[in-house]
């Protein structure tokens, strides 16, 4: 859309602008030795209305010699034949209307009269369009900043939502519904587990209510919420499941976003070790590449292959991806396969020590 | 409309989780007139437990390894009472549509327990004849269509992605249900099956049937009104006026 004329305000602002410009061409066209007065008038009103719309064009030629990736030569080129153009084009116009308008009475001759200011009008055609171009090229500036400050607002609010996303996802109202189910079966049985079971719990949630203002945590912290949440898990599945890890010791020390594994994890029970009745393991892989620049994460478990996925499922997944998005850009990488009974995400992200 | 008070009510309990069974085992032992006749850890074993066993009152978790709840629900009938057990209560509303006499929400209390029995026992004797359709429809999300179909075959249950399946034809009370060669019975009517299918991809190109659009491999005309779908297995399927007229209108769509 262009944008004077997409813009009724803006119109009516670039017509006004026109009406000195038209005062000074009339001025010019009727200075000493030039046309009378009310002649001039009576070309320069249609002459400047028909130039100010045939100035707008300049915008498609600024878009398309955008002032921040063409060479000055090309500018000045591109511009100034267009200028030469655009004005040759307003003086045939000027000129018919003079031949027109000398079949009237009162403009006999206007067309010989007129003569003398061809030049005139050439230059100052060219002028005036360069001069449009200028205009074009602030407004596409002022749409630019004002569409940049727009995305950095949407880029926000995403960032935001996908904050609130994480920290309403840390707790899961299945877990701690079932946790609690399971802690209420306990009591009777066995009093000791139930105990336990009620000192993982409050750990768990301890350990996630901290991070809500957090940015980074050490890997060695967001390993222990993991290991702390799939001891709860373990009480509720019982001996269904295993957690197999081989971490690299230098990779502890390293800052990962909160709640980078634990989703993952939760991820591998809920659509993994839950459907498998016959139990599941995961495997968490970490490792810095000995200080290499780089953390490398690999989560595996297995899951049934049968079971097609469910609504929700990625949920989870989705709003890690989208967090190492935020933070990273595109110095992270998140894949996701499946190979046979397997799921596996491979995380990579640039290694962060803290200070 | 009450059961005779002395009458012992059979169930079963469906859950996966061992503690969750061994509360509800231990809530129903006070109860002389609640027997306990089977356990079921997933839904497959309900599925072949349930028949058998005909009890008069089923405790169903509804998140379970296999098969959830409701598609359990689906495959053993309704001629029983139903008790939902479950964590979080994002599936009330479809246990109403499946007519289930309550919906504890774990953990509960005994007395919360005690009330669902005692609706349980009044709605025992009340024979509802639960339409298979509906069962079908609520055991998809909703607003989500649906991304598997269960069908009973014998004592098995399979388990049909809606990708592989080609197309589904109607036949009296049942609908066959064709995927990679194969052909699945099960009770349903061909619109509540039409339903739950994304329409995206599926499509009622007659009466009798809907097929999937990804297999059709063309469409050839066939008699005077009439079109004939050939799908990349060979199957030729009828396609009536207004079916071509559907297909047609979203072909123009997506074009």
């Amino acid at each position: 859309m262009h944008p004077i004329l997409g813009q009724l305000r803006r119109l009516t602002l670039y017509l006004l602008a026109w009406v000195p410009l038209g005062g000074i061409l009339l001025y010019l066209l009727a200075s000493p030795g030039g046309l009378s007065w009310p002649k001039a008038l009576v070309l320069v009103v249609p002459l400047c209305l028909i130039y100010a719309f045939v100035c707008l064009s300049a915008w498609y030629s600024c878009r398309f010699t955008p002032l921040e990736t063409s060479g000055f030569g090309r500018l000045a080129l591109t511009h100034l034949i267009e200028a030469c153009i655009v004005s040759f084009l307003w003086l045939l116009i000027a000129k018919g209307l003079a031949l027109a308008l000398s079949i009237l009475d009162g403009f006999r001759g206007l067309d010989q009269e007129m003569v003398r200011s061809y030049p005139l009008l050439l230059g100052s055609g060219v002028l005036l369009y360069l001069l449009a171009v200028a205009l074009h090229y602030v407004l596409l500036a002022v749409e630019a900043s004002r569409e940049a400050e727009k995305r950095e607002m949407e880029a926000r609010v995403l960032a935001r939502d996908s904050e609130l996303k994480a920290l309403k996802a840390q707790i899961n109202p299945h877990f701690l519904f079932n946790s609690l189910n399971s802690i209420s079966a306990l009591t009777s049985s066995d009093a000791a587990r139930a105990r336990e079971m009620c000192i993982l719990l409050a750990d768990f949630l301890r350990a996630t209510l901290g991070l809500g203002e957090k940015t980074a945590i050490p890997l060695r912290d967001e390993l222990s919420l993991v290991r702390s949440f799939l001891s709860v898990e373990k009480v509720r599945f019982g001996p269904r499941f295993n957690l197999e890890e081989d971490i690299e010791p230098e990779a502890l020390d390293y800052l990962v976003p909160p709640l980078l594994l634990q989703p993952l994890v939760e991820n591998a029970v809920a659509h993994g070790i839950s459907n498998l009745s016959e139990g599941g393991w995961i495997r968490l892989n970490i490792g810095c590449q000995n200080g290499a620049g780089n953390l490398s994460i690999l989560m595996e478990n297995n899951f049934d292959p049968a079971m097609t996925r469910r609504r929700g499922s990625g949920m989870g997944l989705r709003n890690v991806r989208q967090r190492l998005d935020m933070r990273y850009g595109n110095r992270a990488s998140f894949e996701v396969r499946t190979d046979g009974d397997r799921f596996r995400v491979a995380l990579n992200l640039p290694a962060e020590r803290a200070a | 409309m009450t059961v005779d008070s002395t009458k012992t009510i059979r169930a079963v309990i469906v859950e996966d989780e061992e503690l969750a069974r061994q509360i509800l085992r231990e809530m129903l032992k006070t109860h002389p007139r609640i027997e306990i006749v089977g356990e079921c850890t997933n839904g497959f074993e309900a599925v072949k437990l349930v028949p058998e066993l005909k009890p008069d009152l089923l405790f169903l978790d509804v998140q379970m390894p296999k098969l959830d709840g409701f598609e359990v629900l689906e495959l053993v009938g309704h001629d029983m009472a139903i008790i939902f057990v479950t964590a979080y209560d994002e599936h009330a509303l479809r246990a109403f549509e499946v007519h289930a006499v309550d919906y504890l929400l774990k953990p509960f209390a005994a007395e919360r327990l005690e009330a669902a029995l005692d609706r349980a026992r009044q709605r025992l004797g009340v024979k509802t004849v639960a339409d298979p359709s509906e069962l079908a429809s609520a055991a998809r999300q909703p607003g989500h269509y649906a991304e598997r179909i269960v069908v009973k075959d014998g004592t098995r249950v399979q388990i049909i992605p809606v990708s592989k399946l080609d197309y589904a034809e109607a036949q009296d009370d049942y609908i066959a249900l064709a995927s990679q060669g194969k052909k699945y019975l099960k009770q349903q009517t061909i619109s509540s099956l039409e339903a739950c299918l994304d329409p995206k991809n599926f499509l009622r190109i007659h009466r009798s049937y809907v097929v999937n659009l990804e297999r059709v491999s063309k469409v050839e005309p066939y008699g005077k009104d009439t079109h004939v779908a050939i799908l990349s297995d060979g199957a030729r399927l009828p396609v009536s006026r207004a079916g071509y007229g559907r297909l047609r209108a979203l072909l123009d769509r997506q074009i």
